[in-house]
């Protein structure tokens, strides 16, 4: 800042507009800094620093000249932020994260609403601010609904209907016609009110049909228009900031919605228009097919004598709170001489990463939590495939059976290992509702029963073997 | 845009790891609106339904803000390589 010009606002203007580049500078970085364990920790404390620059700059802008309110509103959302994060149990981030993600479109939705309201801008502006409305206030009924089925206050079986995708498109239509309309005459302030409402029902249609394997994709999606929100707000409001930080957010969880996508082998609008699971009801209904069962003493003994375990966790562990028991076990067979692996599949859970979350919670060292790809090749070698909770992912009938609706579906190769011990609660079939031929499979054991309690039973199986 | 190719190339590099707290990280950084929201709530000429709306929108923004840097820190304390001294 070596300006000679000594004009107040000129100055104010030039130190605000560098503050936001260092701002940002932090975000990009943050965001460099996360791909690795190592240095994840700094890349949030200089996000950290990036948004206390933000705020602050943006505070000594000399538009801003009331502060009662914007303080009132800091503490007051400090104030609900700190307990919702120190409070929440960590099997419940999904939900978190779609809880706070309403509240962040909100935001964004209520400043749109709220500039409109203040200054009727035209053209461009305008065309932006209604794009950061629709996305605002879409996000918000789609993520409230998205955390009903996450916390299980609503089925979260998809909810389908005839018609369904026409109607869909039908309401979005709507919306966008009545969007082009209040810019073409922003001061027919009727419209607005109209267009909120629509924007509202299109996020609750979004979200209705979708089932709960599908919730890391639509978590991660809804997490990009929140940021595509927060960029189109910031050409609505001119300011490069929004834009830069808006357009990173977005762009991540644009790609982590593809790399779930890519998890289940399954399109973008398969994954927004498709009823999953309606279909498949005619194949479940085949004769019973035996399976064998194994008590936990037993399941304890060749857990005990073999050489090499992969746990593969799913969903059911996250549910049965399980984390802590598996880390016991896990360790007691370590102790054994028996080498333990956990498996992770990239959609394992309900939102990206759930798994390895849990995992690190009970303190499993991350080395040992092994991705798919480089686990896969080892299978064959596997003594026992322990699956503590989980279905699809490790579905065979993803390879062999073409017309299975999972078909495609990347999958850990549990079925190829010597042993494959299922913990399951009964044999209900998974998320997707296929049944799964894995657990009929001569070298199948199920073990029925709560993973917490089960696993806790061969902990103490194993402690005695 | 620039930006969006930046945040493609960081994204891809992170492994599936750190997928959950680099969602709860973009999403609190999504929360950067609030700054929107410092700009419309504090301008001078706000009509009254403009600064009620700013008001609530520093409150839900800074709510996502705090909580997700606080529940990523949170997360990412938990992920430790194996201690030599681990029982």
């Amino acid at each position: 800042m070596n300006s000679a010009v000594p004009q107040v606002a000129a100055e104010a203007f030039g130190v605000y507009q560098a503050l936001y580049i260092v701002a940002a500078a932090c975000f990009i970085l943050a965001l460099k800094w996360m791909s690795s364990p190592v240095t994840a920790r700094r890349g949030v404390l200089t996000a950290e620093l990036g948004m206390l620059l933000a705020v602050v700059s943006t505070m000594m802008r000399h538009e801003v000249v009331t502060y009662q309110w914007i303080i009132g509103g800091l503490l007051l959302g400090a104030a609900i932020g700190v307990p919702l994060a120190m409070l929440m149990p960590m099997t419940h981030v999904p939900q978190r994260t779609a809880i706070s993600q309403a509240c962040g479109a909100l935001a964004s939705a209520l400043i749109g609403t709220a500039e409109y309201y203040r200054t009727f801008p035209t053209g461009f502006t305008m065309a932006a601010l209604m794009v950061e409305t629709l996305l605002g206030f879409l996000t918000v009924t789609a993520s409230c609904m998205a955390f009903g089925k996450l916390n299980e206050m609503l089925p979260s079986r998809p909810i389908t209907f005839k018609g369904q995708t026409f109607f869909n498109l039908g309401v979005l239509a709507a919306a966008l016609a009545v969007g082009i309309a209040i810019v073409m005459d922003p001061h027919n302030t009727m419209l607005f009110p109209v267009f909120v409402l629509l924007a509202l029902i299109f996020g609750v249609l979004l979200i209705i049909p979708i089932g709960g394997a599908d919730m890391p994709t639509v978590i991660a999606l809804l997490n990009s228009y929140a940021g595509l929100s927060a960029c189109a707000m910031g050409f609505a409001l001119d300011n490069k900031l929004l834009i830069i930080s808006g357009a990173l957010d977005g762009s991540s969880g644009f790609i982590l919605s593809i790399i779930m996508c890519k998890a289940m082998n399954r399109s973008f609008t398969n994954v927004l228009f498709g009823g999953f699971g309606q279909v498949q009801t005619s194949a479940a209904a085949g004769e019973q097919k035996p399976i064998r069962s194994a008590t936990a003493e037993e399941a304890a003994q060749i857990l005990a004598s073999s050489s090499s375990v992969v746990i593969i966790p799913g969903y059911g562990m996250a549910v049965a709170q399980a984390q802590h028991k598996i880390r016991e076990l896990s360790d007691s067979l370590t102790k054994k001489g028996v080498e333990v692996k956990f498996a992770i599949h990239p959609v394992a859970g309900r939102m990206p990463g759930h798994m390895n979350v849990l995992l690190a919670e009970a303190d499993v060292p991350y080395d040992k939590l092994i991705e798919m790809d480089d686990i896969n090749g080892e299978f064959g070698m596997t003594d026992v495939a322990l699956i503590v909770g989980a279905n699809d992912i490790v579905n065979p009938a993803a390879i062999n059976d073409p017309a299975s609706p999972i078909a495609g579906m990347p999958i850990l190769d549990a079925y190829k290992a010597r042993t494959v011990m299922v913990i399951k609660r009964g044999m209900s079939p998974g998320f997707a509702g296929i049944d799964n031929e894995l657990y009929y499979m001569d070298k199948t054991l199920m073990l029925f029963g709560d993973a917490k309690s089960f696993v806790t039973e061969l902990v103490k199986e194993v402690a005695a073997a | 845009m620039l930006a969006a190719f930046v945040g493609f190339e960081m994204i891809r590099k992170v492994s599936p790891l750190l997928h959950t707290p680099l969602m709860s990280l973009t999403n609190a950084i999504a929360s950067i609106s609030v700054v929107g929201a410092i700009l419309i709530s504090g301008a001078g000429d706000s009509p009254t339904l403009s600064r009620v709306l700013g008001f609530i929108a520093v409150v839900s923004a800074t709510t996502n803000l705090v909580s997700g840097y606080l529940i990523t820190d949170r997360m990412l304390k938990m992920f430790k390589k194996r201690e030599p001294a681990q029982k």
